[in-house]
């Protein structure tokens, strides 16, 4: 418990503020060294993500659209379980459902590793009969062993329509919590936009691998709009506090929005990582074990697309969107001039510069750091909020 | 440098481990060790009704509540009531759905599958999971929906094209379809009659007379169209009297006569109560005879039946089947009766029609006032009394359905599900225990606890549901468990990032694991308010088995804020004041390269990493 048992307590050197050398990523993320300019290149992300957008909106709306599961268009489906799939299994069963007899069946036919999907118009129990034995008489198994589907004409509306509600209910719920977490019209028209952007991607992204659209891929979706709006929250929060009385600190609303931006980063990737895995391990599984089907890979890929989304877009698009709200305001203007006006000054002193307002904030690292946490006992004093005198500590006074 | 009132992690441990033994000790006395797992890992069939007439508002009850003004069936009808508001007719939708739903689940007990589930699911649905049953019987035994009426016979005829024997009279009447008029009405037993039973009141809620209104049979697919030359009425009170006398005084129009004469089984005909309905019998097996039959109006509705029962009455020799009505039912019956005993042949029959489909037609020789009745005759053997029975009993349900999604799962493919869900899971720890290893060395091992304590608790809980409320895990379940890794990691990293923020702020690392909790509270739980309002969201609107996933997600949610008060920080606490980790080792997860500080930080040097450069570049004036 005291100090003096600690080993490092006698080490009398104070080396260890020496620039970290090693300064690769995985390093980086190790000691949580940041300084990405999440505002100053501001256009390079608008730009990525601009590129995504565009592509998921093209590949939705022009492109591949979203193919719609059983479950919302109707229809019957079998899976038989087997083993033994040559290239002309298709053709084969393709017969084995025409032979039934029955009409405009619209049938398809997919395989996986382990399994043959038929895919036919609804059907009646009747029908269904007649289908599971003609199928199970040729894969020569038990009529039980056929897993089938029936879906109704009306389900699929009906589901449609709830997956609407619930869409609809949950953005509601989500803006509001935004409003009222913030109170700040600004901060929610960012994580909107964060949000729409990561529903976006991670639609985009389902139509492009061209996953069947099922309920379980509404629900992977929806829960994506809990975490991106988690993950914004936590960005947001940062921001907050580093915001806190901008007007009487020396730096600008979008460098310590930045900084915020940073200082989170980290634990957004960590955050994303450990959700992401577990997401990706239910994927592989249902790709890997059931062949794509049923609700883990569509629960797996709209959510590891909407996680992978989630955590781009809170630093990289609504930091940066908040931001140029926050500088247009009248107030974050005079107070940018007035920091212009005091450097202008400074440099006539021949005092150090400091990093102009917007546009250099990447050189300085940890030293603004540093000058973060330095200047917030300044502020949070009891004395009206003006600046104090302010004393080093002993350590530098001694050095001084 | 510790906070004043100090925190002790040693009684929130001893909590845990007591909130842990007692859920395995009731897990132990409850004997269940395994949870109970839904149809898609085990095998089984899921079929969804979705009731008929509603439309999104939830609130509508079906057609009676339209025609309530006008006096519903019959005079009996003490309840007459003014239009009735939203709330009541809410209430009555609720009541039949839950009539619906037992009614349902009366008849899939009745297969003898065991363990089947019927739950009303939303205000529209029912769900029903019957394990281990593979077979489109079940499909047609819950869809057979529609409501049971008793119709007054007019006439009847051949109502399809023989092939080639005819029904010779001279055979015995076992050989005759068993709904031709051979079976005969009569009173029942005194018992029989004083044993019958008020009616529960919830039922009388619900007596406003339910009625099919719409026209289209309960069928996936439509029959064949045709018949009917002329449009008929598809929504009941269109005809203006509806009185219950004016119905049982019925008789058929010309038009209803060349319909009849046109009509061939299999033609589709709308079956609404307050009119005339052209219904064939079910096709005799041996002679392929099938007859059809024009009748009246509904005179008796299905609900009014309180109990049939099939078997042979001391004394006799042959099957009949008892049945006894409540009292509006009793009244119609004796009223119904006693006008067809002064009629002749066929008008002398009621037809039990159920589903478009006359499942008997008993003629009427006496008025029957007593409250009960029996079936029997020549047509009535075991076989068609017991399903005669069965039918009379379960046969109506106070709403017509349509069978909107079936799942069957083969009990192979089940175990499989079962499979890749758990080998997700396995890989899925894995993954973020390398992970966390490499990042947080030696502190991955209070992940590892988190993670170990908080699938235990999950594993418990989830037996414990199954056990008391029922709560079967699924797939979508399984995968919410899941996600539950990636929660519970969270809201260690969390916690972690908030100290290192507090080691850079300049405070020890034994005095940042404590200020760093107090600031990482706040956004855990914002984290998993958040998520738990996904959960709930979700489970209220989830669709079908998606459920199980928002389900499981709430619960391991809320156990993850149990676990990080009651393990994770506890734990944190007694770690930061072992040597190893407090010295800031390299391989503790607390080194200050990682922490990106300097080792007087960690030891509690205040701001002494601030060199003399950085306060200078700090200082901008």
């Amino acid at each position: 418990m005291r100090d003096i048992r600690n080993p490092y307590s006698t080490a009398e050197t104070d080396q260890s503020v020496e620039p970290v050398k090693k300064n690769g990523f995985i390093h980086r993320l190790y000691t949580s060294d940041f300084n990405i300019g999440f505002v100053d290149k501001r256009r390079t992300w608008y730009a990525i993500s601009g590129v995504l957008l565009a592509a998921c909106l093209l590949s939705i709306f022009v492109f591949r659209g979203l193919s719609w599961g059983i479950e919302f268009v109707g229809g019957a489906k079998f899976q038989v379980p087997a083993s033994n799939i040559t290239e002309t299994t298709i053709g084969d069963y393709m017969e084995v459902v025409q032979g039934t007899g029955l009409e405009d069946l619209g049938t398809e036919i997919t395989t996986t590793s382990e399994a043959i999907r038929i895919q036919v118009r609804e059907l009646n129990s009747d029908e269904v009969d007649i289908v599971r034995a003609a199928l199970a008489e040729k894969a020569g198994i038990q009529e039980t062993d056929i897993a089938y589907q029936l879906i109704g004409p009306s389900w699929g509306e009906q589901i449609t329509q709830k997956g609407i509600i619930a869409f609809f209910v949950f953005v509601g719920l989500v803006a509001l919590l935004i409003a009222l977490y913030f109170r700040d019209w600004k901060i929610s028209v960012a994580a909107l936009a964060a949000l729409f952007h990561d529903l976006i991607i991670t639609v985009g992204v389902y139509s492009i691998v061209g996953f069947a659209v099922t309920p379980a891929t509404i629900t992977g979706v929806l829960t994506i709009l809990g975490y991106s709006l988690y993950d914004t929250v936590v960005v947001f929060d940062k921001v907050k506090e580093n915001t806190k009385d901008i007007e009487r600190q020396d730096f600008t609303y979008s460098q310590r929005a930045q900084l915020a931006g940073n200082q989170v980063f980290v634990r957004s990737i960590n955050t994303t990582v450990v959700g992401v895995l577990p997401v990706l391990a239910i994927l592989v599984a249902g790709m890997w074990w059931l062949g794509g089907e049923g609700p883990l890979p569509d629960l797996g890929l709209a959510m590891a697309a909407g996680m992978i989304a989630g955590a781009w877009s809170s630093p990289f698009v609504a930091i940066p969107l908040l931001c140029q709200l926050k500088e247009l305001e009248p107030g974050m203007k005079a107070h940018r001039a007035a920091l212009e006006h005091r450097r202008a000054r400074a440099r006539k002193d021949g005092a150090v510069v400091a990093p102009t307002a917007d546009t250099s904030l990447v050189t300085v690292s940890i030293p603004t750091l540093a000058a973060a946490t330095l200047s917030k006992p300044v502020v949070d004093t009891v004395a009206a909020g003006r600046p104090q005198p302010q004393r080093a500590p002993r350590s530098q006074r001694k050095k001084a | 440098m510790a906070p004043t009132n100090k925190y002790l992690p040693r009684p929130k441990l001893v909590a845990f481990a007591l909130v842990i033994v007692a859920i395995y000790a009731i897990m132990t006395i409850a004997g269940t060790w395994t949870p109970r797992l839904g149809l898609d890992l085990r095998g089984g069939t899921t079929v969804t009704l979705t009731a008929r007439e509603i439309q999104d508002s939830g609130s509508q009850v079906p057609a009676p509540s339209a025609t309530a003004s006008t006096p519903a069936e019959g005079e009996g009808e003490s309840e007459s009531t003014p239009a009735p508001d939203q709330a009541k007719a809410e209430q009555n939708w609720t009541e039949a759905m839950e009539q619906a739903a037992s009614i349902i689940q009366q008849r899939v007990d009745s297969l003898g599958v065991g363990e089947a589930t019927v739950t009303v699911s939303g205000t529209n649905q029912i769900e029903i999971a019957v394990p281990n049953i593979a077979d489109t019987d079940l499909v047609d035994l819950v869809g057979q929906t529609a409501s049971l009426a008793f119709r007054v016979v007019y006439t009847y005829d051949l109502g399809a094209v023989l092939p080639t024997a005819t029904p010779t009279p001279t055979e015995d009447g076992e050989e005759t379809p068993e709904a031709t008029p051979s079976a005969t009405v009569s009173p029942g037993e005194a018992s029989a009659a004083s044993t019958e039973s008020p009616e529960p009141p919830s039922a009388t809620e619900s007596t406003t007379p339910q009625a099919p209104a719409s026209s289209a049979p309960g069928r996936l697919i439509p029959q064949l169209p045709t018949a009917p030359t002329t449009p008929r009425p598809t929504v009941a009170g269109e005809t203006g009297d509806n009185s219950f006398e004016t119905l049982l005084a019925w008789t058929p129009t010309d038009q209803d006569l060349s319909d009849f004469t046109n009509f061939m089984c299999g033609d589709s005909f709308p079956d609404v109560w307050d009119q005339p309905l052209i219904a064939c019998g079910d096709k005799d097996e041996k002679t392929g005879a099938q007859y059809k039959y024009l009748l009246g109006p509904a005179i008796l509705q299905g609900e009014r039946i309180t109990d049939a029962t099939a078997g042979i009455p001391q004394g006799q020799l042959s099957w009949i089947v008892s049945m006894s009505f409540d009292a509006l039912g009793q009244e119609q019956f004796s009223k119904a009766t006693a006008y067809l005993a002064t009629k002749t042949i066929p008008q002398n029959q009621f037809a039990i029609v159920l589903d478009s489909t006359v499942v008997s037609a008993p003629s009427v020789s006496e008025a029957i006032t007593g409250g009960s009745a029996q079936i029997s005759g020549t047509g009535i053997n075991q076989n068609t009394a017991q399903t005669l029975a069965r039918q009379l009993r379960y046969g109506a349900l106070p709403l017509a359905f349509d069978v909107s999604s079936v799942d069957t799962v083969s009990a192979s493919l089940g175990g499989e599900q079962l499979r890749a869900g758990l080998i997700a899971g396995v890989i899925g720890l894995i993954l973020v225990l390398i992970y966390c290893v490499i990042y947080y060395r030696a502190l991955s091992l209070i992940i590892f606890g988190s993670l170990a304590a908080t699938a235990a608790i999950t594993y418990g809980i989830i037996v414990l549901l199954g056990e008391s409320i029922g709560f079967a895990l699924n797939l979508p379940g399984v995968a919410g468990a899941i996600l539950a890794i990636g929660v519970t990691a969270d809201s260690f990293i969390v916690y972690f990032e908030r100290i290192r923020d507090e080691v850079h702020d300049g405070f020890s690392l034994q005095h940042s694991i404590e200020s760093g909790w107090n600031k990482a509270i706040g956004t855990i739980l914002v984290a998993d308010s958040v998520q738990l309002l996904s959960a709930v969201v979700l489970f209220f609107l989830a669709i079908g088995a998606v459920k199980g996933f928002a389900f499981t997600l709430l619960v391991t949610t809320l156990i993850d804020v149990f676990v990080v008060f009651f393990f994770t920080k506890p734990w944190m606490s007694i770690l930061g004041r072992i040597e190893f980790f407090s010295s800031g080792h390299k391989w503790s997860g607390f080194d200050p390269e990682h922490l990106g500080v300097t080792v007087e930080q960690i030891r509690g040097a205040r701001r002494a990493s601030l060199s003399s450069k950085d306060l200078d570049e700090s200082k901008e004036v």
